[in-house]
C-alpha cells in the first residue's frame, strides 16, 4: 500500500464507512435541532469540520508532545516535553510520567480554544460567513463530534495505547474526514426534512421521533458503505495474476466483519 | 436563603414523568443510542450518568454564589470533566471489559447535554436540597429511559435480556411443520439503525401517550 492508498482510503473509511453520525452515534444534538433548513445544516456542518481540524492539529500535538508517554525502540519514555520539564526539576529522572489522567479536563479547553480561535479568523478574513454561522459557532464548544474526535486520536498518538499510531498527517486527514462525514449527515438529513414539512404525518411522531426513524433508514443505506474500502484496495491494488512460473504467495489478511472495524480499518498496516 | 424554584420533591418528580430527559426533552442522544444493545451497558452507563450528574449538580449548587456569569459554563464543564475522569477511572479499575465495552462513550458524559443543561437549569439558581432532588429525579428518568429502550433493542435483537436467555432464534413450533420458523430475532436491532429506529417509535409512543391522557 502506497501512502496516498492509505491516506484516500482512511478518508473514505472516515467520512462514509464509519460515518460519525450514522456508526457511532456522535453528534446527534445539532444533527436534530440544525437540521431543519438546508443553508443552516451546511453551515453547521462547514463549522463543525473546520473546528475539528484545529481542535485535532492541537489534541495530536498536545497528546504527543505533554501528555501520553511515548515508545521509542521498545522502551516507554515520558513524553518530549514533560520529560525536558521533569528533568528541569529533578535532573537524572528516569521514571515515566504520564499525565493522560488530565486529557478529559485538558481536551475541553482546548475544543473551548479552537472554537474561538475559528471564530476570530473566520470573523476577520470572511466576514458574510461569519454572519451566516450565527449562532452556531459557540455552540460547538459542547459538541460530542469534536471531543470523540480528540478521543479518537488520544488512542492513537501514543504507541502505548496499542492501537496503530498515527503522524500529523493522519491525525489530519482523520479529523478533517470526521467532520466532512457529519457535514454529509446532516445535508441529507436536512433536505428531506424540508420535504417532510409537506408529508403528513402522525401527530405523535412529528417533530424528533420522524426524524430519529429517519436517521435509521439512512443508517441502513450507510451501512451499504461496508466494505468499499477493501473493494477499493482491491481495484488499486490488483492482486498479482499467478503465472507458470511465479506463484504469488497466500496472502494471510483476516477476513473483517462488514461492521465494528475501527476507524482506521484503512489506515491499519497489512502484514 | 429563599429559594423561588419548584422544591426538591417536584424537581424529583419532574425529571421522571414531565421532563424526562430523553423521551421529553431529546437531551444526551449520544450514550442513548450507543450502548443500548445490551439492558447491563445502558445500566451502567447510566449508573456512571447519575453518578456525575448528582456530584456535579450538588457541588454547583454549593458555589452557585461564587459563580461569574461569563465562566460560568466553562465552571460546569471543568466540574463535570473532573467527575467523568473519575467515573471513568472507577469503571476501568473495576469493571474492565465492560468500560471496554463502553469504550469512548463514557468520556463523551462531559459534553452530554442532559449534565449541563441541569447545571444551568437547577443547580445554579436554588439550593443544595432541590439540586439533589433534581439531580436524583433526572438520573431516574435517564436510567428509566435507557432500560426502556435497550429491553427493546436486547429481546428482539439477540433474544437475551439483561444476559439471560429469553429464546433461542430461530424458535420453531411444531404444528408450523419443519422449516419455517416462527419467529427469528432481528439482528439489524443490535447495530445502530435499531437504536434509532427504536428512540424514534418510542418516542412517537410516548408522545401519544402524553397526547391521550391530556385529552381524557
Amino acid at each position: 500500500m502506497d501512502y496516498l492508498t492509505t491516506i484516500l482510503l482512511m478518508a473514505i473509511t472516515t467520512a462514509l464507512i464509519n460515518n460519525m453520525v450514522f456508526h457511532f452515534f456522535v453528534g446527534n444534538c445539532p444533527f436534530i435541532g440544525v437540521s431543519r433548513r438546508l443553508d443552516a445544516a451546511f453551515g453547521m456542518g462547514a463549522a463543525v469540520t473546520a473546528v475539528t481540524t484545529v481542535a485535532g492539529l492541537l489534541s495530536w500535538a498536545v497528546t504527543y508532545y505533554i501528555l501520553a508517554p511515548n515508545k521509542i525502540g521498545g522502551q516507554v519514555l515520558s513524553a518530549p516535553l514533560t520529560h525536558a520539564v521533569v528533568q528541569l526539576f529533578r535532573p537524572g529522572y528516569d521514571g515515566v510520567v504520564d499525565l493522560s489522567i488530565l486529557s478529559y479536563a485538558v481536551y475541553i479547553f482546548l475544543i473551548a480554544w479552537a472554537v474561538q480561535l475559528v471564530e476570530m479568523y473566520i470573523r476577520k478574513f470572511f466576514p458574510p460567513l461569519y454572519k451566516a454561522f450565527g449562532v452556531y459557532l459557540p455552540l460547538i464548544t459542547t459538541n460530542c463530534v469534536i471531543l470523540f474526535t480528540c478521543l479518537e486520536i488520544m488512542r492513537h498518538a501514543s504507541a502505548t495505547s496499542g492501537a496503530e499510531q498515527w503522524g500529523l498527517d493522519k491525525t489530519l486527514i482523520f479529523a478533517f474526514f470526521a467532520g466532512v462525514g457529519f457535514l454529509i449527515a446532516i445535508v441529507i438529513m436536512a433536505g428531506i426534512r424540508e420535504e417532510l414539512d409537506k408529508a403528513d404525518i402522525p401527530k405523535a411522531l412529528r417533530g424528533p421521533g420522524i426524524t430519529m426513524v429517519l436517521a435509521g433508514i439512512l443508517s441502513m443505506a450507510f451501512m451499504g458503505f461496508a466494505g468499499v474500502d477493501r473493494g477499493l484496495e482491491k481495484a488499486l491494488h490488483p492482486p498479482a495474476k499467478e503465472t507458470a512460473w511465479i506463484v504469488a504467495l497466500p496472502t494471510t489478511q483476516p477476513a473483517q466483519g462488514p461492521q465494528g472495524q475501527a476507524p482506521t480499518s484503512a489506515g491499519a498496516p497489512r502484514q | 436563603m429563599a429559594d423561588n424554584g419548584p422544591s426538591a420533591l417536584q424537581r424529583f418528580n419532574n425529571g421522571i414523568g414531565p421532563e424526562n430527559p430523553v423521551f421529553r426533552q431529546i437531551l444526551g442522544l449520544c450514550p442513548t443510542l450507543a450502548v443500548t444493545n445490551t439492558v447491563s451497558g445502558a445500566l451502567t452507563m447510566a449508573a456512571a450518568v447519575a453518578f456525575v450528574l448528582i456530584c456535579s449538580n450538588v457541588l454547583i449548587s454549593l458555589l452557585r454564589l461564587q459563580l461569574k456569569p461569563h465562566l460560568r459554563i466553562l465552571v460546569f464543564t471543568l466540574t463535570i470533566a473532573a467527575f467523568v475522569t473519575i467515573a471513568d477511572r472507577v469503571l476501568a479499575a473495576y469493571l474492565y471489559s465492560m468500560s471496554r465495552l463502553l469504550g469512548p462513550y463514557v468520556p463523551l458524559i462531559i459534553v452530554n447535554c442532559i449534565i449541563i443543561a441541569r447545571c444551568e437549569v437547577c443547580a445554579a439558581k436554588q439550593g443544595l436540597m432541590p439540586a439533589l432532588g433534581d439531580a436524583i429525579g433526572q438520573a431516574t428518568g435517564n436510567a428509566a429511559a435507557l432500560l426502556a429502550i435497550s429491553s427493546v433493542r436486547e429481546i428482539l435483537g439477540s433474544g437475551k435480556w439483561f444476559g439471560f436467555t429469553l429464546y433461542q432464534s430461530p424458535v420453531h413450533i411444531s404444528w408450523l411443520g419443519q422449516g419455517t420458523p416462527f419467529w427469528e430475532s432481528w439482528s439489524i436491532m443490535i447495530l445502530p439503525p435499531g437504536a434509532f429506529l427504536t428512540l424514534g417509535l418510542l418516542l412517537g409512543l410516548v408522545n401519544w401517550a402524553v397526547a391521550k391522557r391530556k385529552a381524557a
